[in-house]
């Protein structure tokens, strides 16, 4: 068959879609492109509009205002069903009338493929399920149900695989296991795949590149690495692991960096490193590039003195503080356990230090505490 | 005492099960023993047992042709009653509609009018349209009375439908037609088979509505009304006690059914 549904391939291209329900706006202008054979995550927390795209894309809304094209294919307001496109559905929504086999072999079944023993065996094969072939879905444990909603959806070799929040229902160490699992068989299938999750460790792991969208937009897009290294708004900062973010003022230039005044003492920051507006800035540093000291001690670098702790927790291969500073901010530092150096106590006089190129500065009329404490995912 | 009380703790449950099943049991094993009664004309005193009864249904004038007449209105108002019904459930539980809500109401309220109401109406309303009461017109008021209920019943299932197989099936290359017999419909189907069951266990019951618009044509619940008087034939405890015996054996085949498709 020469429908959409087979010969449509290429890199997903969503130009200026907007989703509104009623009054409200979903998915706000949203362009992005998708190479082909990637592993793409939408990350954000609930309500933020990536469940909304993935179900555009999916066929299963139509958007507003927008296109979206996989390769040259407009599939903008093609039916679902003519769509090169496959789903993971969040609950796996496997038929549950019938069997782990006749699930797998729906979507071949009906393309009108006749013979499909040997596809939905190479398949099974690959999830690690032959043997469950005969039975009925509510027999499998929850892994074993999200592993066939994977092989049901990637046995049809759609461009694009969509995945909704796929790992939410499995326990954690279940989904450390099925994190390794999605990539090698992604790696292994070379389909592009485009995850939704609100759960920023589960992107990092698996993603080449994400997403990170906040009510209906896109905050920033990047490899992990880049996201976590060089945050470009409070919201992403906080959402991607957790930040301090300290509320300062550019007051000179040195070279390639500026020097920022916080609260009368004064650090810095590289400018390739500072996304600001005016001289008003958020600087911000991660709680592991932070070395914590005796406030006797002098350490090179960047140095913020007169700190407090006020709580210790020894969590093993690292030692988690809470430093309250001079101007009433409590500053969060993890420090590992590498140096056999006994932890601090609770109520000891610190200085904070760091070397100049680990922080970073931000826009300083954002505000600070953007995607701190969102909520988890509402089901 | 002490002792006493702990046990009649531990066994409450258990005293008020048997209490309320006795309770609930006691009518239908009267029936069925009395089945067996040597009666001569009135089957209220027990006369010693015999298989005459069970040997020869239908030896009483009338009754077999008028348990033929309630099977038959019973499944001709089922049929209609379930495919309406069913049509209206998916209508109510699918699609949002201008007056969704109030036929969600309305739907309702032919459950909840006495049957004696609803009875009387309907004669009226057959006199005034001149037709002639009897077979076809118990036909029709069964139908009515049942469509609520087989709309209630199936509206339920079709509620706890999980709408994302239908939208995975849409996503797996099925269409509108495919989608609906290949996921939606077998997934509903128990749903409506459990409704029309009710449907035909309402209409195979019904006196009150029945009464009111059968003219000449007799129903085997007016048969054992209108013999009550002079005494019922044991015949009719056959046929009652037959009735209890194969809804019985359906309940028991639909759970050893449903618990060998768990084991498998």
């Amino acid at each position: 068959m020469a429908d959409a549904s087979t010969s449509a391939k290429g890199d997903l291209k969503l130009a200026n879609v907007t989703k509104s329900f009623g009054e409200f706006t979903a998915v706000d202008d949203l362009s992005l492109v998708i190479p082909e054979g990637s592993f793409f995550a939408l990350l954000g927390p609930s309500g933020c509009g990536k469940t909304t795209t993935l179900r555009m894309i999916a066929g299963l809304e139509v958007p507003t205002a927008g296109t979206i094209h996989v390769g040259n294919t407009d599939i903008t307001d093609m039916r679902p069903y003519k769509r090169p496109v496959n789903t993971v559905f969040q609950n796996y929504a496997l038929f549950p009338h019938l069997s782990i086999f006749e699930n797998v072999a729906f979507g071949l079944r009906r393309r009108g493929i006749k013979d499909v023993k040997e596809q939905v065996d190479k398949v099974l094969n690959l999830v690690e399920l032959p043997h469950l072939a005969e039975r009925k879905p509510t027999q499998l444990s929850g892994g074993q149900q999200q592993r066939i909603a994977v092989a049901r959806a990637i046995v049809n070799r759609p461009a694009l695989l969509l995945l909704d929040e796929p790992l939410g229902a499995l326990d954690l160490k279940l989904r450390r296991q099925m994190q390794i699992e999605l990539k090698w068989i992604q790696t292994e299938v070379g389909l592009t795949f485009v995850h939704v999750t609100h759960d920023q460790e589960e992107a990092m792991t698996m993603a080449d590149t994400i997403a990170v969208m906040n009510e209906g937009r896109i905050e920033q897009m990047g490899s992990p690495a880049d996201l976590y290294d060089n945050p470009k708004t409070a919201f992403v900062a906080n959402f991607l692991g957790q930040s301090n973010l300290i509320q300062g003022k550019i007051v000179d230039s040195d070279g390639d960096s500026h020097v920022v005044d916080l609260y009368g003492q004064k650090v810095s920051v590289l400018k390739r490193r500072t996304v600001a507006k005016d001289s008003s800035v958020l600087f911000g540093i991660r709680p592991e590039k932070l070395r914590i000291q005796p406030d006797s001690h002098d350490k090179p670098g960047n140095v913020l003195t007169g700190g407090k702790i006020s709580d210790v927790s020894y969590i093993g291969v690292s030692t988690q503080y809470q430093v309250e500073m001079p101007w009433g901010q409590e500053i969060m530092v993890f420090e590992q356990n590498d140096d056999g150096v006994p932890p601090l106590d609770k109520g000891d006089e610190v200085r904070l230090s760091w070397e100049p190129i680990f922080s970073f500065a931000l826009d300083g009329n954002e505000d600070a505490t953007a995607g701190v404490d969102v909520e988890p995912e509402a089901e | 005492m002490k002792k006493l009380s702990r046990w009649f703790g531990k066994n409450l449950i258990r005293i008020y099960m048997v209490l309320g099943f006795t309770y609930l049991f006691i009518p239908i094993l009267y029936t069925i023993v009395f089945s067996f009664n040597d009666y001569i004309k009135s089957n209220l005193v027990w006369r010693g047992f015999t298989w005459h009864n069970w040997q020869t249904p239908c030896g009483v004038p009338n009754i077999c042709s008028d348990l033929g007449n309630s099977l038959k209105i019973g499944l001709i108002a089922t049929f209609v009653a379930t495919i309406l019904g069913t049509l209206i459930a998916f209508a109510l539980g699918r699609y949002a509609f201008k007056g969704r809500p109030a036929v969600n109401t309305l739907i309702f309220l032919p459950m909840a009018s006495p049957e004696l109401v609803l009875g009387a109406s309907l004669l009226t309303i057959f006199i005034n349209l001149g037709f002639n009461l009897g077979f076809w017109t118990i036909v029709i008021a069964h139908v009515m009375f049942c469509i609520s209920f087989v709309v209630v019943t199936v509206k339920a299932r079709i509620a706890s439908l999980d709408p994302r197989l239908e939208q995975a099936a849409m996503d797996l290359y099925a269409n509108e037609r495919e989608t609906f017999r290949r996921i939606t419909f077998p997934l509903v189907a128990p749903g409506i088979a459990g409704a029309a069951l009710l449907a035909f266990s309402l209409s195979f019951d019904d006196f009150i509505i029945t009464n009111f618009n059968s003219g000449t044509v007799e129903t085997f619940p007016l048969f054992v009304y209108h013999n009550a008087e002079r005494g019922l034939p044991a015949q009719a405890n056959v046929i009652g006690s037959s009735m209890f015996l194969i809804a019985l054996i359906i309940v028991l085949a639909g759970q050893i059914v449903s618990r060998k498709r768990k084991i498998a």
